[in-house]
């Protein structure tokens, strides 16, 4: 017979406010096997935790109840208390009577103290019929996965790689850099932001322990912490990497010309293109949807009557070292890799959901990241800002913050965090360019919480002379060249209308497209706008709920950059405390089968929904099910679907649980 | 829309000030086929002023001509766009039990949302292949369809709120230009011009004036308050800001009645106070 130990715990006021502990007490000497019952004012503490050990040893205790907080909070803390006394740490059971029972019933004390001993005597009944479980060994891949090559993902992987770890960077589009590449200049400090980000991008493509895949997507992701297995779509560029000398003569000649997305449609690029001159890598892709070759063979390939359309394949016939290569098809990678760290990013809102806006009619009205690429020296307009209309300078602009954050109109209550600052930014920035700009800003509140970032808001005040407005937009419209921009100011009380040259919309942050799928492949949760969910929100940021995965950056939610760097460091830090243990230790609470009573049907291999029931051929020639302890997360569901009750749960075994609910009764 | 019959809701502006409206709306109604069977014993919708008194007046005064349309098994359909706006409304409110329950009990038999209600506009846009025989080439049109067409939305359910097209794309129908602007449905003040003229005047001063720098020749309406209000107040406006206006104001229905080919006269167009005749005339349509 086993000699039970139950320790109530006060947790301050947290539980001792509400139940009566003594009582608590008295009800736990009278159950049966208890031979101890002691409280502590915090079982947690370095106090409270010598307690508990010495009891054990004095009182030759050989099952533990600790009667306190979640087990999520302080389980794993108590195992340890225990295992330190020589107890097997699955000998323990924690009663939950702070969540489950203090904090949602402090305004009834009776009846919560009689729920508490009922908790008690549930995790008494439990506990005596706990088994030593042992932990396992598990190998581990000691290598990760960073998704998506902006300043977040740059972070993470180059922090990883010079910690001596190979890192598999994957990046969807043609080139690293994100958004980053597409900034001019950076708050608060002005310093510019490819100046600062090109030589991180270098360094990540000749990093030995990286290896960068651009024009990639992660398709799937199985397996678990340590041993996740990824298939990786590798996209074709028809340009053999080990031939392009990145010259440029192909994309100088290519006669397509289509809106560049980089620039945000402000100017053309080719079918054959790099992003932008600093690309990395720095080959070039061809667009299959906008390529005339491509279209000319899909053509041929439908066999329809009438004239075909030109060939075309001038880059092929102009590349010098003949690096064109139509033969390149997608291809599928398969990597093993031991922690996964997402950095998906962000993209904006898109403004023509505001009809009151013009809705994307009026040319001279721009968001705010267009604005970047007319102030940018590699932009379209070499850094001239001109109205994207007529080529002109605008010399009144007028600024529209929260568009798309902050209204729950559009279904987003949330602040972007990066507008203000950056309205500001342009607004000193157009004072430079031109002293003769008046800069108007139309804000809801300015939020400027970060290092030196008041300071700039005032400086873009006091030096650049921007007129800050308290009040919302209601009307733009054109009226010949000028746009007429209609809206309140709430600190005056009245209406205010301005005739502007250019109108900059500080469209907000959302999730990039994919994120959700993403999302779900990698088995971690999203809240409702598509922002992946951390672990925890103020204690592990930059962790997901699925051991192994880890977040950064804007893909968590809408963050500056020095924010985004910051959490890619975490993230990294996060990913190599996985990645330089030796092996990993597996939870031996996992799902078990009874061969004697296993009639190989299988229920449980449909239920299992991380594939860890594999089958097994016995002696006597039966087939019967198997589980895969590395796999089985043990969540229980195959013991649920097994008709012949030959699965069970190590630590959560059918009679463990039946004896719960027989002392409830009892 | 051809062969189909409504139940008629001209509203107390058209059968007052706003004649020529009811005139040229029920001339190309015949043309085109659109019965209408004028409700009988109509009473007013309320306008702004019973909702602003008593929100339950507001709802029970259409309430009770959606009752009688419903009697005829017809929906409903109205040149005003104030009095589709009420009736729409009251219909939606219907929607809630309660307010049906109220509404009920205050005209003495039940009355549900189920009788529709379509803007003429929206009727006579359903179909664009009109039987034209004097098209309106060469005439610039800004189609303007007030605060009251296609607000609010949720309720409304007919157009853009911001940049409704209907219009637009009838008058491109009859061969004219719709011109592209930002004041289709920008207030007019129409509710003010007794208590508050300066008000209207700056307000009806802003909308003309941009039609007319963006090279309309005209201006097309959907609203007795809007037509009248943009139209009666030009020489005072112009006297104001010593600018020459001058612009025609247009029922959609009249420009439509001519390019079906009736005369001027026919609908009524001599009892604008800004001449449209001049125009008409010099564009070969008078």
């Amino acid at each position: 017979m086993a000699r039970i130990g139950v320790f109530v715990c006060h947790c301050g006021s947290n539980i001792a406010g509400t139940v009566n502990i003594a009582q608590v007490m008295a009800a736990a000497q009278t159950m049966p096997l208890v031979t101890f019952v002691a409280d502590n004012k915090y079982s947690c503490s370095e106090i409270g935790q010598t307690a508990i050990r010495e009891a054990i040893l004095k009182q030759k205790l050989e099952r533990v109840v600790i009667a306190a907080c979640s087990p999520q909070m302080h389980e794993a803390t108590f195992r340890k208390t225990v295992a330190q006394a020589g107890l097997n740490p699955y000998l323990l059971e924690i009663a939950n009577i702070r969540e489950h029972c203090s904090w949602v019933h402090s305004n009834d004390k009776a009846a919560a103290t009689k729920k508490a001993i009922e908790l008690v005597k549930m995790a008494v009944a439990k506990v005596a019929r706990h088994e030593a479980l042992f932990t396992k060994e598990i190998g581990l891949t000691k290598k990760a996965l960073v998704i998506g090559g902006g300043i977040s993902g740059i972070q993470a992987a180059l922090d990883m790689a010079n910690a001596g770890y190979p890192v598999i960077l994957v990046e969807r589009e043609p080139t690293i850099g994100g958004r980053m590449a597409q900034l001019d200049k950076t708050f608060p400090t002005l310093d510019c932001s490819s100046c600062i980000l090109t030589p991180k991008m270098v360094e990540v493509a000749q990093h030995p322990n990286i290896t960068l895949l651009t024009y990639a997507e992660v398709k799937s992701v199985r397996g678990f912490v340590g041993n996740f297995e990824v298939e990786i779509l590798q996209r074709a560029r028809k340009v053999d990497a080990s031939k392009c000398t990145s010259c440029g003569i192909c994309w100088q000649k290519c006669p397509e010309k289509i809106p560049a997305e980089f620039n945000l449609g402000l100017g053309p690029r080719a079918a054959i293109y790099t992003p932008f001159p600093q690309a990395v890598p720095n080959i070039p892709s061809i667009d299959l949807a906008h390529c005339r070759y491509i279209k000319y063979q899909e053509f041929v390939a439908r066999g329809e009557e009438g004239k075909k359309p030109p060939q075309c394949r001038i880059c092929e016939r102009l590349c010098p070292p003949q690096a064109i290569d139509w033969e390149q098809s997608d291809q599928v990678l398969v990597e093993k890799v031991g922690a996964i760290v997402v950095a998906t990013g962000y993209q904006t809102f898109d403004h023509t959901r505001y009809g009151e806006f013009g809705a994307g009619r009026y040319p001279d009205v721009i968001t705010g990241i267009q604005l970047e690429r007319l102030l940018s020296a590699s932009g379209p307009t070499e850094g001239e800002v001109v109205r994207p209309s007529d080529g002109t300078h605008p010399k009144t602009v007028v600024f529209v913050s929260c568009v798309g954050s902050r209204d729950e109109r559009m279904g987003r209550a949330y602040c972007s965090n990066v507008c203000c600052m950056y309205m500001a930014k342009q607004a000193i920035l157009l004072k430079e360019h031109d002293p003769e700009v008046q800069s108007y800003i139309f804000y809801i509140d300015i939020r400027a919480g970060g290092k030196g970032y008041e300071e700039f808001i005032r400086r873009a005040q006091e030096e650049a002379r921007a007129i800050y407005l308290r009040g919302r937009i209601s009307h733009i419209y054109q009226d010949g060249k000028k746009l007429i921009v209609r809206g309140e100011d709430s600190l005056l009380g009245r209406p205010v209308e301005i005739a502007a040259d250019l109108v900059v919309l500080a469209t907000g942050i959302e999730p990039s497209a994919g994120a959700k799928e993403l999302a779900q492949s990698l088995n971690i949760s999203y809240d409702a706008h598509g922002f992946m969910v951390e672990a925890h929100p103020k204690l592990r940021p930059v962790e997901s709920r699925t051991e192994g995965i880890f977040l950064a950056g804007t893909a968590i939610a809408p963050n500056d950059i020095p924010g985004c760097v910051a959490q890619g460091s975490a993230a990294a830090v996060k990913a190599l405390a996985v990645l330089s243990r030796p092996s990993l230790v597996s939870d031996p609470m996992v799902a078990i089968v009874d061969p004697l009573r296993c009639t190989g049907c299988f229920a449980c291999q449909r239920a299992c929904a991380f594939n860890a029931i594999d089958s097994q051929v016995t002696r006597d020639g039966k087939t019967i099910a198997v589980v895969n302890e590395s796999l089985c997360k043990g969540c229980g569901l195959c013991v649920s679907a097994c008709r012949g009750v030959a699965m069970n749960l190590k630590g959560f075994s059918q009679q463990q649980l039946l004896a719960e609910v027989n002392a409830l009764w009892r | 829309m051809a062969g189909r019959t409504y139940a008629y809701y001209p509203g107390c502006a058209l059968h007052g000030t706003a004649r020529e409206y009811d005139v040229s709306a029920r001339l190309v109604c015949q043309t085109l086929n659109v019965k209408l069977q004028e409700i009988k014993d109509w009473s007013c919708c309320g306008a702004s002023s019973a909702a602003s008194l008593s929100p339950l007046l507001g709802i029970a005064l259409p309430a009770h001509n959606l009752k009688l349309a419903a009697a005829m098994e017809l929906p409903i359909t109205t040149p005003c766009a104030m009095c589709s706006y009420r009736l729409k409304t009251a219909a939606h409110e219907l929607k809630d039990e309660a307010t049906a329950r109220q509404v009920s009990e205050v005209l003495g038999s039940a009355v549900g949302p189920e009788v529709t209600v379509e803007p003429l506009l929206q009727v006579l846009s359903e179909d664009l292949s009109f039987p034209i025989r004097k098209p309106l080439t060469g005439l610039k049109v800004a189609c303007y369809y007030g605060c009251l067409l296609v607000r609010p939305k949720s309720v409304l359910q007919f157009d853009d709120e911001e940049n409704p097209q209907t219009m637009d794309r009838l008058i491109t129908a009859l061969g004219a230009e719709a011109i592209d602007w930002g004041l289709k449905t920008e207030c007019c003040g129409a509710g003010l011009p007794l208590a508050r003229p300066d008000l209207v005047h700056r307000l009806a001063y802003r909308i003309i004036s941009l039609a007319q720098r963006l090279g309309a020749d005209c201006i097309a309406t959907a609203c007795p308050m809007c037509q009248s209000n943009l139209d009666i107040h030009q020489k005072e406006i112009e006297a104001e800001h010593g600018e020459k206006l001058g612009l025609p104001i247009f029922y959609f229905t009249q420009l439509l009645g001519l390019a079906l080919g009736f005369t001027p006269r026919e609908l009524y167009l001599h009892k604008h106070l800004t001449n449209p005749l001049p125009l008409l005339r010099a564009k070969g349509l008078g």
